[in-house]
């Protein structure tokens, strides 16, 4: 047992990391909230040619899937840099379309891929692999999961009712809604402003009927655990990186005539703050590696939960520690704040995944409740 | 011992029914922009014209005498109607207390009607860059000439004054003087030769305020409130109005929680025990604000430090009762509208008129009387 990134997925994150640093996501964030999508879409071009995408495709259609941990690895970076666009949708459109891609000839809903084994050994191949005959979806497959590997592809997926808006529509190359056991080319409508300047939310009418019948219903189940997951490890990252900046500031700011750190209030908030991410990151590593297991759906709900917590409470204390300087709109990591509020209940709110995790616990018969399906 | 409001009714019912036919049925924009703020001045004159804008006052200065309980019924009224903010709350509420303790009769003649009439809306200006939480260390300074003062340095973080008329704080006019001594405290057009203002968006861009540049800006001697040397003690007999109960009126709160409740009642899940406990919670604290009110009214000695405790508690509720509301919401609650504005204004709550970790200080140790911290 060796419960810690081996040292290729750590310098998978390292080298996202460096990715990310240089490429100035405050300066991209802005840009597109001033009506310039350019830089947004440079970004999403390099994240992808450095196989951000590339854990949720299977190798036949160009990726390296499925890789859960690594996905995990990858989304952490891309919180921690806060790193605008529909990344957690096109992750979970990914999911979906190997489902659809792999669902002909098996019952209703599809078999779990066979993803990693749980020793994290690699895998064994997925249903990806095949593309077969599902009603309508594996042409669909075919298309755009080699492309979404390959970074041209940036797809808004909608998931009613956890995720009842399409994100960033306008940077997308495909929108698309799950309308119960069809799916649909979405039609955006005008886009609304979030509290995050990176994010804008449309909501959308089902259009062309791309695929249909109960494995896109299942399918769509998969994908939304899928893109809850990498939400989650975006949320751990943007997490860190609100109490580093924090803690630097803490050093930094001196009122009293001492660093501000050397107060015990701030002090003792920013210890907590630690301890609620260190505590989120596991779940959410232990949900990857939960992926295609029975467990994996309450797993990643058990760490959507605690890693929204986490997350919120870390933007809570930046803001807190900050002061005025925080609460501006100028200041970078006010950037950080705004999306940890976003994100808390984006993908499901803590509620919704608390309740799932009882679910599962309880229902000894009754599966967990999927996200996509009206509460 | 009572809760009997009776004496307060005939006001009450005044007020309603002034209120029922002239509060805009379409909100005011926010007036943390221009259009606003010249909205919420209007109707600041509206409320003025039917002697509503700051009832407690004297009626020569434009008030009409009502006792304190009469303000809290006019405030519980006045919230539960929906109506527009007060845009002259930081005159009223903060510079107004300290010119009936401080200020001079031809002071209250000159400055006191056009304030309740909101044709001279007023800014706070006390922190700067380097004197947060640690007001005292203050460096932009006020400086002896032939009949008046000179200040130079700066000031930030001032609300409303991106759109202000005037602006009122502290000044260093002794510089050998230590610390909370040799200060002056003093008012000025924030319009004077020498003074350049430059606007703060805050988290949700909107310039809600503004860093003042003071550049050998005049202020005749007839601005100065209190003695020239004083301006500490007059300063501090204001944190006692901004952290006490004239800046935020129970009713303010108790119609957040009924607001909330409505929202429950309309989007809840009735099974999500978690959101119900902090719905009822909310409404249980605001309660307890409202309460606590009665028994701050009722009472003959002076509130002194425990205008801490108060801020501590509405600063803390009003978050609570935005959080909670946003987490009703679910993935709406990141879309700009009426709950997110309220939410982004209360994250201010734990950080101005003294940040929640220096009341916090202020209750262990002028009210539990517990040994001073290092500091």
């Amino acid at each position: 047992m060796k419960f810690v990134l081996d040292a290729g997925q750590r310098l998978f994150g390292e080298t996202l990391h460096r990715l990310l640093a240089g490429a100035d996501t405050p300066a991209v964030i802005r840009a597109r909230a001033c009506g310039d999508p350019e830089p947004c879409r440079a970004l999403w071009r390099s994240l992808a040619e450095a196989g951000v995408l590339a854990p949720a495709v299977p190798e036949a259609a160009g990726g390296a899937g499925p890789l859960p941990v690594e996905l995990v690895t990858a989304f952490h970076e891309l919180g921690r840099h806060a790193a605008p666009g529909p990344l957690a949708e096109t992750a979970a459109a990914a999911e979906l379309l190997v489902r659809l891609g792999g669902s002909s000839g098996d019952g209703p809903g599809g078999g779990p891929p066979t993803g990693r084994s749980p020793d994290g050994g690699p895998s064994t191949g997925g249903p990806g692999d095949e593309p077969g005959g599902g009603p309508g979806g594996d042409g669909l497959t075919a298309e755009w999961l080699p492309r979404i590997a390959e970074g041209t592809a940036a797809v808004s997926l909608v998931l009613p009712p956890a995720v009842p808006y399409a994100l960033d529509a306008d940077l997308a190359d495909a929108v698309w809604v799950v309308d119960g056991d069809r799916l649909c080319e979405a039609v955006p409508g005008a886009a609304r402003s979030s509290l995050d300047p990176a994010r804008r939310l449309s909501p959308v009418a089902a259009g062309t009927v791309l695929a249909s019948g109960p494995a896109v219903r299942a399918a769509a189940e998969a994908a939304c655990d899928l893109g809850t997951l990498a939400c989650t490890a975006q949320l751990v990252g943007l997490g860190r990186r609100l109490l580093e900046a924090t803690v630097e500031y803490a050093l930094a700011r001196h009122q009293f005539g001492q660093p501000i750190g050397a107060f015990q209030a701030v002090k003792h908030r920013l210890a907590d703050t630690l301890v609620g991410l260190e505590y989120a990151r596991p779940l959410v590593y232990g949900a990857a590696l939960a992926y295609g297991s029975p467990d994996f759906p309450r797993d990643v709900s058990a760490a959507k939960a605690a890693a929204s917590e986490a997350a919120y409470a870390a933007a809570r204390t930046a803001l807190q520690v900050h002061g005025a300087i925080g609460y501006t709109d100028e200041y970078d990591l006010g950037l950080w704040i705004r999306r940890a509020r976003a994100l808390h209940t984006a993908w499901g709110s803590p509620a919704l995944h608390r309740a799932r995790v009882v679910a599962a616990l309880t229902g000894s018969r009754s599966p967990v409740p999927p996200m996509p399906s009206p509460r | 011992m009572d809760l009997d409001l009776s004496s307060a009714e005939p006001f009450r019912a005044e007020a309603r029914d002034w209120l029922r036919t002239h509060v805009p049925a379409v909100p005011l924009p926010s007036l943390e922009t221009a259009e606003g703020f010249a909205a919420h001045r209007a109707w600041e004159r509206e409320l003025y014209d039917a002697r509503l804008s700051v009832v407690s006052w004297p009626a020569r200065y434009g008030g009409r005498d009502a006792s304190p309980l009469e303000w809290l019924v006019f405030e519980e009224e006045y919230h539960a109607a929906g109506a527009p903010g007060r845009v002259g709350q930081n005159g009223v509420s903060l510079l107004a207390p300290t010119l009936f303790a401080h200020g001079t009769p031809e002071q209250l003649e000159r400055i006191l009607p056009p304030m309740a009439s909101g044709e001279v809306v007023w800014a706070q200006a006390w922190s700067e860059p380097e004197a947060g939480s640690d007001l005292a260390s203050l460096r932009a300074t006020a400086t002896r000439v032939d009949g008046g003062w000179r200040l130079n340095g700066q000031k930030t973080w001032s609300s409303r004054a991106a759109f202000a008329d005037r602006g009122f704080g502290p000044f260093r006019s002794d510089s050998q003087a230590e610390r909370h001594r040799g200060l002056t405290y003093l008012m000025f057009s924030l319009d004077a030769e020498g003074l350049t203002r430059r606007p703060i968006g805050r988290l949700d861009g909107r310039p809600a305020f503004a860093e003042l540049f003071f550049d050998d800006v005049f202020v005749p001697d007839a601005d100065v409130v209190g003695a020239p040397g004083d301006g500490w003690r007059v300063a501090m007999s204001t944190t006692g109005d901004e952290r006490g109960l004239t800046l935020r009126s129970p009713g303010r709160f108790t119609a957040a929680a009924d607001r909330l409740v409505a929202l429950w009642r309309e989007r809840a899940d009735p099974a999500d025990g978690a959101l119900l406990d902090r719905v009822a919670d909310a409404w249980i604290r605001a309660r307890a604000y409202r309460l606590k009110g009665f028994e701050t009214v009722s009472r003959t000695d002076g509130a002194g430090a425990e205008s801490s405790v108060n801020k501590v508690f509405w600063s803390e509720l009003d978050l609570a009762l935005h959080e909670t509301a946003l987490d009703l919401l679910g993935p709406d609650g990141e879309l700009a509208g009426e709950w997110l504005e309220g939410y982004v204004f209360s994250l201010a709550g734990p950080i101005y008129a003294g940040t929640n970790e220096i009341q916090r200080n202020v209750i262990a140790e002028r009210v539990l009387g517990l040994p001073r911290g290092p500091r």
